[in-house]
């Protein structure tokens, strides 16, 4: 067995210095009825590497990927050109193989890590402080309803209906069983986002409201309105950003108003990865810091006076504050921070507008695209790299047989709000770096064919 | 003034109808580094033994229970800056908040001084 | 002879002994200082190139665009490979050597699940994909689950949880919908003492109150104070076996069955999984549910803090209220996600979703591919070995080192060591630093709380006799040094690359982000120029 160095040799010399008979001896505390005389029925044994990635390889061919076709899904997952430093960094068996810094003098390379991640979140969010990351952006979003609850001590969340449904969808399951009540609604096909409903919504009840900025069909609402209008009457603003590469191009959330940003950030350094692991941005303002949940880094001094760099504020945490800490999240998304974070450095602030603009201006050529083939109708007036359109036919069926001809063209409303007939016929579609001319073409063509058929 | 102390380590020293509490000499000891001082609002009403503010040290966060009910008058805001107070000077100038006592017989049942010091060596 | 030697290069080993001078750069050859990259970059900097240039921005665009770009330093690339590499040699990590933090099961991390997880039929495939097209990922999912019910002895599996902790929350909202569907609003959930803390903050974090029962002087859960407690009020327990203390909960059976009898249900804490996986099935001794850490029994990659993964398995009574989504065979023999829609003819009692897309794909690769790699049989001699290797750190320290519960038994996967017997003022924490210094990574420290300065330390499968054996002389040392009264021990570590650093200025005036003067705009930056 490759992975286990002991011999049967040493196991018997272990065993006698312990005083045990055999092994058996060591498990004699299970009891009687619970012991299993031998291997599991049902299961294969042990098997070679060669075998096992020979295996792992035929399940891999079963998938369709996205480096294989033309290539429009976004919805919350981006797929972004990651630059090949990243991966071969985050291998490194230092970064890989080490566990959680608590003993900060041999693992100042995680945690200057970390404190270089939080900076990079806050100035991209425009917060004054982000903590070292959450488990993804949907429980990171109900997190920040749970802390915006803890600080105006209110329990009533008003949602933006451009919020991500899966975000919603969390957040509901959560607030079932804390008895916060949460103002939801179904998005529609429109130009405009729903900020006059959000407004409205906004009483003295009111914790905090949620909006997603670029939403989920990438319309962009008016965050500083907002803003303006949750703090007349004492709410905070959550800020969500399931794009942050769009931060490369639009104003911080930070900057127009809001109080906690929580985001995705796979779309840096992280890749697709069928939607996990992924990584969860969590920035606020400095006087909530004491109210944050999850890890945060901060810098200090050692003995010797020398800069190092600690886990603190973990008086919050579970594992010293039990029943009273701001979160049960017990870890972050240490590796996943690494990836964006080396993302991040190698891009810098000039390398991050420059990508943004990119992105941009592709999506714009692929809107403009496709809006001319005769039944598409472009949804949005304002969008960053994904955009919403309308093809009048029922789109989940429609990118189903796309991709049997080898184009995935977006992500469908179908999917996303399954029964909502008003919604059948949106399609949703992100345009990054990635995409090329051919590709556009390729959507265009079969978009095309699409429609005509289905007419036909 | 007379001053009282509680089985959980606070005191509270009463003047008329307002009790001062903070925390023991013997508390902050055991604390070690006080870090953070969590206190209650002016204006909340509190009620005997309810868990009003909370003390951090880097490793560990203790609940500070009022010794008794009222309302809350002041707290020490200069704590704030510099929580290492409740170290160097528990039972003065560490003090954490004022409180009208709406029940003064509450404070028969708490130590004086030299019962608490016997409580603490019995420990 | 014509200029004999003339470049005048002889080999000289030059004195011994050790140069005082410190050196002008403040590093010492291998020993390196990394400034932070807001210190080293220049701002205008970029790493990356494009094949394009970027765009006009549009009009409906123009309102919401930022003035100038994010203020955040650029490092081309072999800057920034040289910054993390050096950032890298600052850490220990489970490829250097022993790393015995006890719970936390630091077992060596196969190369080959790294190269399967990064395969692209499984790396780049994005989670809403049209389902036809990920039939293999779901099948990935499909044998996982598979795998861990069967390992379990459980009737089923929520997959999407994101971390042992989001697993516990798992776990504990389906026994609130369970009981919520019977109509029994229970408030209660009790925990043993020696539990760690997320599983009361778990418990709140679902709307419930915590509380304790005792432990035994056994290092157990009092069972008879357990059997006392339980009543209508109580939802159920949440217990970790085998427990912090790393002993086998002999009577789970019993507490399973007690808890039942009272209307409650038992969730297990599977943190220590991996010390009975192939030997013992939860299933087999009445609990209803139980995460378990990939990362741990599975060998997942820690990566300094995440990301990990949590399936929850579940007991006949929870599988109906499972979260969403989950993956099931459709009667044509295809797989598919079954959602929020679905979920209503299919699972009608689901308690809901509590994640986007479906948890943790990364992480599923690699532990198919361990398990593979171990089989059934490879699991069982990974916890016998495990277990083997404790026992033999418990059994070569406990005449050194007081260990509180070595009298009652073996342990399991772990062993637990108090303070007691160290001279005046010396601490659980000198023995953890005066170990970094020689060379290992200290084991878990003042954790159970149970014990006085507690040391927990599990060696797992991963470690090798002669490994074992260095470990053991190096604790023993530093244990001799704490009893003799070495003074040096107290300022330890003296060789790593900081000393002890102030955790009470940390938290006092937290500095979270870096906040000095940004790096000066330099000369004309690539992308200024538009050079590549």
């Amino acid at each position: 067995m490759r992975y286990l160095p002991l011999t049967p040799d040493d196991r018997t010399a272990m065993l006698a210095k312990i005083g045990a008979d055999n092994i058996d001896a060591l498990f004699a505390d299970v009891p009687e009825g619970a012991r299993l005389s031998g291997p599991i029925d049902g299961l294969p044994t042990h098997a070679s590497e060669m075998a096992v990635e020979r295996y792992m390889r035929s399940l891999a061919a079963q998938n369709l990927s996205a480096a294989d076709a033309p290539f429009f899904l976004g919805a919350g997952a981006y797929r972004h050109h990651i630059p090949a430093t990243v991966d071969h960094i985050i291998q490194r068996g230092e970064f890989l193989t080490a566990y959680t810094p608590y003993q900060p003098e041999i693992a100042q390379g995680t945690l200057q890590v970390l404190f270089e991640f939080q900076t990079q979140v806050a100035r991209l969010f425009g917060t004054d402080i982000a903590n070292a990351s959450m488990y993804d952006g949907s429980t990171a979003c109900w997190e920040a309803i749970a802390m915006a609850g803890r600080i105006t001590r209110r329990d009533h969340a008003v949602l933006s209906s451009g919020l991500h449904p899966h975000y919603v969808s969390v957040a509901k399951t959560m607030a079932k069983y804390t008895g916060d009540t949460l103002d939801t609604a179904t998005p529609e096909l429109l130009a405009t986002t729903d900020d006059d409903r959000v407004i409205a919504g906004i009483t003295d009840a009111t914790s905090c409201v949620v909006v997603q900025y670029p939403d989920l069909l990438g319309r962009i609402p008016d965050l500083s309105r907002i803003a303006d209008a949750a703090h007349e009457k004492g709410a905070l603003l959550v800020a969500v950003v399931t794009e942050p590469v769009a931060l490369g191009l639009l104003e911080s959330p930070g900057a127009l108003g809001a109080d906690i940003v929580v985001g995705e950030g796979q779309s840096l350094g992280v890749g697709l990865q069928f939607g996990g692991p992924y990584l969860g941005l969590f920035g606020a303002r400095e006087k909530y810091a004491r109210q944050m949940p999850g890890r945060l880094c901060g810098e200090t001094v050692d003995a010797d006076g020398k800069r190092g760099f600690v886990l603190t504020l973990s008086t919050r945490e579970q594992h010293i504050r039990r029943e009273k800490a701001t979160s049960n999240i017990c870890t972050n998304s240490g590796l996943c921070a690494l990836a964006f974070s080396i993302h991040m450095t190698l891009l810098g602030g000039v390398g991050l507008d420059r990508m943004a603009r990119i992105n941009h201006a592709r999506a714009a050529k692929a809107a403009a695209r496709l809006a001319q083939i005769p039944g598409v109708s472009l949804v949005n007036d304002a969008f960053f790299n994904e955009f919403t359109i309308r093809i009048g036919c029922d789109a989940r069926e429609a990118a189903l047989r796309m991709a049997k001809n080898g184009v995935l063209a977006g992500v469908t409303m179908g999917r996303l709000f399954p029964g909502q007939d008003a919604l059948s016929d949106g399609l949703i579609v992100a345009v990054t770096e990635t995409v090329s001319d051919e590709d556009i073409e390729a959507l265009a063509t079969a978009l095309a064919q699409e429609i005509s058929g289905d007419a036909a | 003034m007379t001053t009282y102390f509680t089985k959980d380590h606070e005191w509270i020293a009463v003047e008329g109808d307002t009790g001062t509490v903070g925390i023991t000499q013997y508390a902050q000891e055991q604390l070690g580094d006080i870090t953070f001082v969590e206190l209650p609002g002016a204006g909340d009403t509190v009620k005997k033994g309810d868990a009003v503010s909370v003390v951090d040290s880097v490793k560990a966060a203790s609940d500070v229970y009022t010794p008794v009910s009222g309302e809350v008058t002041a707290n020490n805001e200069t704590l704030e800056e510099a929580p290492e107070t409740v170290n160097s000077d528990p039972e003065t100038a560490g003090w954490l908040f004022k409180v009208t006592l709406s029940d003064p017989s509450e404070l028969d049942g708490l130590m004086d001084e030299s019962a608490y010091k016997d409580y603490v060596a019995s420990l | 002879m014509n200029a004999p030697n003339a470049s005048g290069w002889k080999p000289q080993m030059g004195p011994a002994g050790r140069s005082e001078t410190p050196t002008s750069s403040g590093d010492m050859a291998l020993n390196l200082e990394e400034p932070l990259i807001f210190e080293l970059a220049n701002r205008g900097n970029c790493g990356v190139d494009f094949d394009e240039e970027p765009g006009d921005i549009s009009p409906a665009l123009a309102s919401f665009a930022r003035k100038s770009p994010v203020d955040l330093p650029g490092l081309a690339e072999p800057e920034a490979v040289r910054h993390y590499t050096r950032l890298s040699r600052q850490n220990y990590a489970i490829d250097l050597g022993p790393f015995p933090l006890g719970s936390c099961t630091m077992k060596h991390n196969p190369r080959l699940n790294e190269a399967v997880a990064r395969m692209p039929g499984f790396a780049d495939i994005h989670p809403l994909q049209p389902m036809d097209t990920v039939q293999g990922a779901f099948a990935v999912i499909e044998q996982l689950a598979e795998w861990l019910v069967t390992l379990t002895g459980m009737s089923a599996v929520a997959m999407s949880p994101k971390a042992g902790a989001h697993g516990e929350l798992c776990g504990i909202l389906a026994i609130r919908a369970a009981l919520e569907a019977r109509g029994d609003k229970r408030a209660v959930i009790l925990v043993p003492e020696s539990a760690h803390g997320t599983n009361p903050a778990t418990a709140a974090f679902a709307g419930y109150a915590v509380e304790n029962i005792p432990a035994t002087k056994e290092g157990r859960v009092d069972l008879e104070a357990l059997k006392a407690r339980l009543g209508p009020d109580v939802a159920g327990v949440m217990i970790t076996n085998p427990n912090t203390c790393g002993l086998f909960e002999r009577d789970m059976k019993a507490i399973s069955d007690a808890v039942h009898a009272a209307g409650g249900l038992v969730y297990c804490d599977g943190a220590n999984f991996n010390a009975i996986v192939g030997r013992v099935r939860p299933g087999d001794l009445g609990v209803d549910a139980m995460h378990i850490n990939l990362h741990k029994t599975f060998s997942t990659p820690h990566g300094g803090g995440g990301p990990g993964s949590g399936p929850v398995v579940l007991s006949e009574a929870l599988a109906p209220y499972a979260p969403i989504p989950f993956v099931r065979r459709d009667d044509t023999g295809r797989l598919r996600m079954v959602e929020e829609r679905g979920a209503k003819d299919l699972l009608p009692d689901s308690f809901g979703r509590m994640v986007a897309f479906h948890g943790q794909m990364g992480m599923f690769t690699r532990a198919l591919a361990y398990m593979l790699s171990h089989g059934v049989d490879g699991l069982r001699q990974v916890a016998e070995d495990a277990v083997l290797n404790a026992n033999y750190v418990l059994r070569s320290l406990d005449d050194v080192l007081d260990a509180p519960f070595g009298g009652s038994g073996p342990c399991m996967h772990e062993a637990l060591f108090s303070d007691a017997g160290l001279a005046e003022g010396f601490t659980t924490l000198d023995i953890a630093k005066g170990l970094i210094d020689e060379g290992f990574h200290p084991m878990t420290v003042y954790f159970p709380l149970v014990v006085h300065g507690a040391m927990l330390i599990e060696p797992t499968e991963t470690e090798s006799r002669a490994g074992l054996d260095r470990l053991i002389a190096s604790l023993r040392h530093v244990v001799t040094r704490a009893k003799d009264g070495d003074e040096a021990l107290k300022s330890a570590p003296h060789y790593a690359p900081r000393r002890r650093l102030d955790e009470t200025q940390a938290a006092r005036k937290p500095v979270l982000v870096w906040k000095g003067d940004p790096a000066p705009a330099g000369e004309p930056t690539r992308s200024e120029t538009g050079g590549r």
